[in-house]
């Protein structure tokens, strides 16, 4: 059977050998941590804790400000230190909760005399449901109290994803285990070391999500160990998942690109996976939400890979809520002395860091220390009109011209040319041979599309 | 804002004095365009060392008198204009050897260099330099040489001399100005291959540039959407035109004159050629119409070189009609 894929895509080199083989490992919880109240798209939570109270771990810190949102839950027990405005990937600044670990202060000892309750540093639950009855409703409840957030990018939450209008009916469910993206091996991981939790997973979103939802779960075939395991936690369970082998070809964890592979349909522009009754969950997202129903957890970790030429020893890790960039690196060893840059998230689209100081949250999927050796410096040259860019571009686009327009400010003619339509995936500036900064200019013509008077639009 | 945990800050290669902030993606597949123009240069060679086993070493003049000619003006031009150095991106160099290619063995290196000088500043830098013009400089610098030049650029004495004890002109002059009942029999295909007729420099030696094109395929530079386009258009129209009775075999066609010379190196060009697969099939295709209509019916024996500057002209026009259906829209 030929691979299933997409038209269009770059072979960017994996370098996925760098963390492959290394086996999850839990980073002990550093001094301070820092919990942004915005960790997914849409409105950052409002506060429910003070300066000097003492939080436990898994207790909410600040709760859900509107339907796309999500509240936020403390990752560690100890004290707030303070509320202050923190640097966050992304180039901005945002307002975080500092905590420092510890224990309680003990009970005065007139209160131990009136028999109150000691207090206790002992995470908090919620509680927990059972895999075989808990109902649709009862799923989707349990993902908006727990908080949880999409961690194939974007972070959003996943309860509203979960929860589409009842005019567009969903007969696919896809977990992304495509995981495209060079570098990152944490789904990767993820999968060899957890298949039957997965598995328990897709079925409990499935269940979420209606009775008529077929379910699967798309993984590249460079991960042939994944396929093999995740198939054999299907036939253990005896469950209806469907395992889509894909090419290896980035972006095909776009999720248009890898509906297009697995039930060859395509999503039209504009339009989200519901559209044409598809939902996609990454492979993270199945684990959180099995963890919020069975066990009653919240997220207090991310799972992430630490990898790059410019990072001494590359892991993948389970890391706090909070812990500054700064601290992970430190944990893999430090940076090499030719490292130049850190990235979060993979190299195709993720975020140049401005500041170490920035924390892990809910949705980083890794954090990239590259160094010269990796980044070979562009002299960029005028556009050849080679016409690679389109040709890499897997939603069709001209990226030259839409970058030449942006160029020229020339935003109605950028938007008639579909410049919305990018997802910034970077396969155009990836192929590139002028070097152009193709998604800068993207970027930018965005921008100034959406920024530009309703009836023009 | 400074970490107060302090814990992990000995870390002297990245801080934030010295991160690199840009956008993604952070990674590139290494390619640039000197990098192209000069891989382009070295699929040339098989033709250049051909030529020269053929018509001897004398052709390496007009070669390198277009070369100069063309580098030379890019240089100045770049001086003048107070713009950065551009003759290490290798398409000034490129440019001029093309030009060197597709002049007769025995033209003159100073006409050969005058001709540089109009490629580049008429075919490019008018327009405002790489990836700005309309038509392929190489070949605005031919037919400013063939309008100026005309005697210098229909002279294949050195040609035929060198390789053809009888004299005798190019295949595709004997087919216009001969006698058609005369060719066919000594200038059988092998000749065509191995490039012993009489020719411009880079183009007579079929082979050499099928190798060429195998080179520039094969490391994924030129689409072979436009070279296969016009070598299957040349073969529709040449052969349709054969079966009427009208002109030689449609394999004829392709192997004389600068039509394999024309797709592999002229058309492929990437500022002048479209962006598309589809667009270029048509404009392959265009190309390969235009030459065998003047070929059979127009004043000159050859057409390749207007062509594709024919065809050069419609890009825009090609671009605008095949953009591509964006994902998932409806045509």
């Amino acid at each position: 059977m030929p691979l299933r894929s997409f038209r269009g895509g770059v072979h960017p080199p994996e370098h996925k050998e760098l963390t492959e083989h290394k086996a999850l490992e839990l980073m002990p919880v550093p001094a301070e941590i820092f919990v942004p109240m915005g960790q997914h798209l849409g409105k950052p939570a409002s506060p429910l804790v003070k300066k000097g109270d003492y939080v436990r771990q898994g207790q909410v810190l600040a709760a859900a400000a509107g339907f796309i949102s999500a509240p936020v839950h403390s990752p560690v027990s100890g004290k707030v230190v303070k509320l202050v405005k923190g640097p966050v990937v992304g180039g901005t600044t945002a307002d975080m909760l500092v905590v420092q670990p510890g224990e309680p202060d003990p009970l005065p000892a007139d209160k131990v005399a009136e028999g109150a309750a000691p207090p206790t540093s002992a995470p908090l639950l919620l509680p927990p449901l059972d895999l075989n009855t808990a109902t649709g409703p009862e799923i989707i409840e349990r993902v908006r109290e727990a908080g949880i957030v999409g961690q194939g990018g974007a972070a959003f939450p996943t309860a509203v994803k979960l929860s589409p209008p009842a005019d567009k009916p969903i007969d696919w469910m896809i977990i992304n285990g495509a995981e495209c993206e060079p570098y990152l091996t944490r789904d990767y991981r993820l999968m060899l070391e957890r298949p039957d939790d997965i598995v328990e997973g897709i079925l409990l979103i499935g269940r979420a999500l209606g009775e008529n939802v077929n379910l699967g779960i798309g993984i590249e075939n460079n991960k042939p160990e994944a396929i093999r395991v995740m198939r054999e936690a299907i036939v253990k369970r005896q469950a209806a998942i469907k395992v889509f082998e894909l090419k290896t070809k980035y972006p095909q964890g776009g999720e248009k690109m890898l509906i297009d592979a697995a039930v060859g349909r395509k999503v039209p522009p504009g339009a989200l996976p519901m559209e044409v009754g598809c939902v996609i969950q990454n492979v993270g997202t199945a684990l959180a939400i099995r963890d919020a129903v069975i066990l009653g957890e919240v997220p207090r970790t991310a799972v992430l890979t630490v990898s790059g030429l410019g990072v001494k020893e590359p892991k993948n890790l389970q890391v706090t809520i909070g812990t500054p960039l700064r601290d992970v690196i430190a944990f893999c060893g430090g940076a090499t002395a030719d490292a130049r840059r850190v990235v979060v998230g993979g190299p195709m689209m993720g975020f140049a860091a401005y500041s170490l100081d920035a924390p892990v949250v809910k949705a980083t999927s890794g954090i990239l220390v590259l160094s010269e050796r990796e980044l070979k410096e562009p002299p960029e040259t005028t556009c050849l009109n080679c016409g690679k860019c389109a040709e890499a571009c897997p939603v069709n686009l001209l990226p030259s011209r839409l970058a030449r327009l942006a160029e020229l400010q020339r935003w109605e003619a950028a938007r008639d040319l579909g410049i919305e339509v990018c997802m910034e995936c970077g396969a155009c500036a990836f192929t590139c041979p002028a070097r152009k900064p193709l998604v800068q200019y993207l970027r930018l013509g965005k921008k100034n599309v959406r920024n530009l008077p309703r009836k023009e639009r | 804002m400074a970490n107060p945990s302090g814990t992990g800050s000995e870390l002297p290669a990245v801080s934030e004095g010295n991160l690199h902030l840009v956008t993604s993606p952070h990674v590139h597949f290494g390619w640039s365009t000197a990098r192209i123009m000069w891989l382009v240069t070295a699929a040339l060679l098989p033709c250049l060392a051909v030529a020269v086993y053929h018509f001897g070493p004398g052709v390496l003049a007009p070669v390198c008198g277009a070369i100069a000619g063309a580098v030379g003006t890019e240089w100045v031009l770049n001086r003048a204009g107070r713009r950065p150095d551009t003759i290490a991106d290798g398409s000034a160099f490129l440019t001029g050897l093309l030009l060197g290619m597709i002049v007769p063995p025995g033209f003159s290196p100073v006409h050969a260099a005058l001709g540089g000088v109009v490629a580049i500043g008429l075919g490019k830098a008018v327009f405002g330099g790489l990836g700005h013009n309309t038509f392929n400089p190489a070949l605005v610098g031919r037919a400013f040489l063939q309008a100026s030049f005309p005697a210098g650029m229909t002279d294949w004495s050195t040609a035929v001399a060198r390789v053809d004890a009888v004299s005798r002109a190019t295949p595709l002059g004997l087919l216009k100005f001969g006698d058609p009942s005369q060719f066919p029999a000594d200038l059988a295909t092998e000749r065509l291959l191995a490039g012993n007729i009489g020719g411009c420099i880079g183009e007579t030696s079929a082979a050499a540039i099928l190798l060429g094109g195998v080179i520039l395929v094969a490391t994924r530079i030129a689409s072979w959407h436009i070279i296969v386009s016009m070598l299957a258009g040349g073969a529709l129209f040449g052969g349709l035109f054969h079966l009427a009775g009208v002109g030689p075999s449609p394999l004829f066609h392709l192997l004389s004159g600068g039509f394999l010379f024309g797709a592999v190196f002229m058309a492929t060009d990437y500022v002048s050629s479209p962006l598309t697969h589809r667009g270029q099939w048509i404009f392959g295709l265009g190309i390969a119409f235009l030459t065998i209509m003047i070929r059979l019916f127009g004043g000159l024996p050859e057409g390749v070189m207007y062509a594709i500057l024919l065809a050069n002209a419609a890009v825009p026009l090609i671009n605008r009609a095949t953009r591509p259906t964006i994902y998932g829209a409806k045509r």
